[in-house]
């Protein structure tokens, strides 16, 4: 019901005075996902204002009131208009102006229940032909990121019902990534063909960005909501996989107690195919479940984010103890790259669910911290890379990692620059974001040339 | 007469800044000038104003704090940063290309047969 429907009707505006009547309006405004409480102060200031002139000019107050809501403008365009500039309060609900309709029915359940199984069928398809799990491990290894995201994308793409073109882009790049990752003749066990996956995973889920964002990817607020999504998705997916560790063993024990033997069934069937659905699941709770997640969201990051600080200061204190980087075993400096890319992704998810109008405040200081200490261990892991590649000579795995890190080294900076002028105030928050979507590309450049032309480059090795 | 949606929607932004070059202001008293420039003739729903006051300080165009009216009620002031002086420059020199080639355009008949006139 809008506020035209029942505050104006004639009853009630014999009976309520005219605080009770902004009281009233005041309620209604602020019902609006997307219009925060100082947007209705300001709205509400600006009212009065409009009232007291209107008021001044001979009207009574009731009808000074009445003009005054009506050259406001209606709730709906109103809150529509704020929704346009305010995406991150109402991020998953793309009808805008309907969140009533929109929390009522399970958007979606339907398309993502079906493409669920349409997933987990996909991932059984090549078994027909006699390519299962335990006879061929390596072309699904090989194809897990065009087996699964595929999936993603076409929710997305179905759900945001994208044009002829947005679909055709997304499904070049699908075509493009299993093209590359099956013709290409991989020797055994090199490394060009684990790297080419990983990155092949890594650039797909970007481009399944662009089937969220149903083709509009130059903006940079909604590459900010795809963000938001990643980690909100992430943290689903752990819940359900979580669950569903629980459900395989207990049907393996279960039935090994009856004197059955499970263990083929779970292995070929309930693991892969469920963790494959669970990819489309975790996204739908996602949209779904927004309100949940946006309580977990801050409380996840302020609670990691101290911890992660501590770990990132100790390692540095313990790496200037025994300046001995550069003898470090390879899987050692591994291990660091994932700890940055950990950090940038704590970093993103806290700004994901960061309220960009909130001053700077001890959070932000503590992130500052964090952000600087990531830095210093990128360029010690740096140092120790080209001291190794300077010793023993470029490798793929070498290459791939420095190249990361150099991309790394580059993010962690601006963001420590940024982030210590925000701290000190001559920087708005939006400049931290506008950073960090503006690099969303690079990580999908360098990811394509890792999949695309590592390969040639190392003879497949 | 009546302004059209769109030409409303392109002037909004110059007008503003420009209004906010004036001094620092607030939503109610920015859009009584902007009807006080415009003779009444160029209004929108006075809500509208609000994002994009909002869009512009996202944009670091303008600044926001809270103040107080003379009569105690809490109001958002809004003033021009530095990057929005530029930007009101910037704005203004594209609308004086447009106004002065929309300028030529209607004295065209007139305009080039007495330039033709002059030159021959």
């Amino acid at each position: 019901m809008t506020y035209d429907e029942r505050g104006v009707d004639e009853a009630g505006r014999d009976e309520l005075g005219l605080d009770e009547q902004i009281t009233l309006w005041r309620s209604y405004m602020a019902d609006r996902p997307a219009v925060a409480q100082p947007d209705v102060d300001e709205l509400e200031a600006h009212l009065r204002d409009q009232i007291d002139a209107l008021t001044a000019s001979g009207l009574a107050p009731d009808e000074a009131f009445l003009v005054a809501v009506r050259r406001l403008g209606r709730i709906d365009d109103l809150s529509r208009e704020f929704a346009r500039e305010h995406s991150e309060r109402l991020w998953k609900q793309l009808v805008i102006g309907e969140p009533h309709a929109a929390r009522r029915e399970p958007a979606g359940l339907w398309t993502a229940l079906l493409l669920a199984i349409a997933a987990g069928v996909g991932l059984k398809l090549p078994a027909l032909f006699g390519v299962t799990l335990s006879s061929d491990p390596d072309f699904y290894l090989r194809n897990a990121p065009v087996l699964v995201l595929p999936f993603l994308a076409a929710y997305f793409l179905v759900r945001r019902r994208s044009g002829a073109a947005t679909v055709a882009a997304v499904a070049a790049f699908f075509i493009a990534a299993a093209v590359v990752l099956n013709a290409y003749p991989f020797a055994e066990a090199g490394a060009t063909e684990p790297l080419a996956v990983v990155h092949a995973a890594v650039a797909l889920w970007i481009v399944t960005g662009i089937g969220y964002v149903n083709g509009d990817w130059r903006s940079g607020r909604v590459r900010m909501d795809y963000i938001r999504f990643t980690g909100e998705w992430v943290v689903y997916f752990v819940l359900i996989a979580l669950g569903g560790g629980v459900l395989a063993a207990l049907t393996l024990g279960v039935f090994s107690a009856i004197g059955m033997d499970a263990s083929q069934f779970v292995a070929e069937w309930m693991l892969p195919c469920g963790a494959t659905g669970a990819v489309v699941i975790a996204a739908w709770l996602v949209e779904a479940k927004q309100s949940v997640i946006e309580n977990i969201a801050p409380v996840l990051t302020k609670l990691f984010t101290p911890l992660f600080t501590l770990m990132l200061l100790a390692l540095i204190a313990s790496a200037v103890v025994q300046h001995d980087f550069i003898d470090s075993q390879r899987d050692l400096l591994i291990i660091f790259d994932v700890v940055l890319i950990v950090t940038v992704g704590l970093l993103l998810y806290s700004m994901s669910a960061r309220d960009p109008e909130r001053p700077a405040g001890w959070f932000d200081t503590l992130q500052l911290v964090m952000v600087a200490a990531a830095l210093v261990v990128d360029l010690f892991v740096l140092i120790a890379m080209i001291g190794r590649i300077d010793a023993y000579g470029a490798s793929a795995n070498k290459l791939a990692s420095l190249g990361l890190n150099l991309i790394l080294l580059v993010n962690l900076a601006g963001a420590a620059w940024l982030q210590l002028r925000f701290v000190r105030g001559t920087v708005r928050y939006p400049a931290l974001e506008r950073w960090q979507t503006s690099y969303l590309p690079i990580y999908l450049a360098w990811a394509a040339i890792v999949v695309a032309v590592f390969p040639p480059i190392f003879a497949f090795a | 007469m009546r302004i059209g949606k769109d030409l409303v929607a392109a002037a909004a932004t110059p007008l503003v800044l420009g209004i906010l070059a004036e001094g620092e202001s607030y939503g109610y008293a920015i859009l009584q000038r902007v009807s006080e420039l415009s003779g009444g003739e160029l209004q929108w729903s006075d809500g509208m104003l609000y994002p994009l006051l909002h869009r512009l300080e996202r944009l670091g165009h303008i600044e926001s704090t809270w103040g107080e009216s003379p009569s105690g009620r809490r109001r958002k002031h809004y003033r021009l940063s530095a990057s929005g002086t530029a930007a009101f420059a910037e704005q203004r020199k594209q609308w004086a290309v447009v106004g002065e080639a929309l300028q030529h355009v209607w004295h065209d008949g007139r305009g080039t047969s007495l330039a033709l006139g002059g030159a021959w």
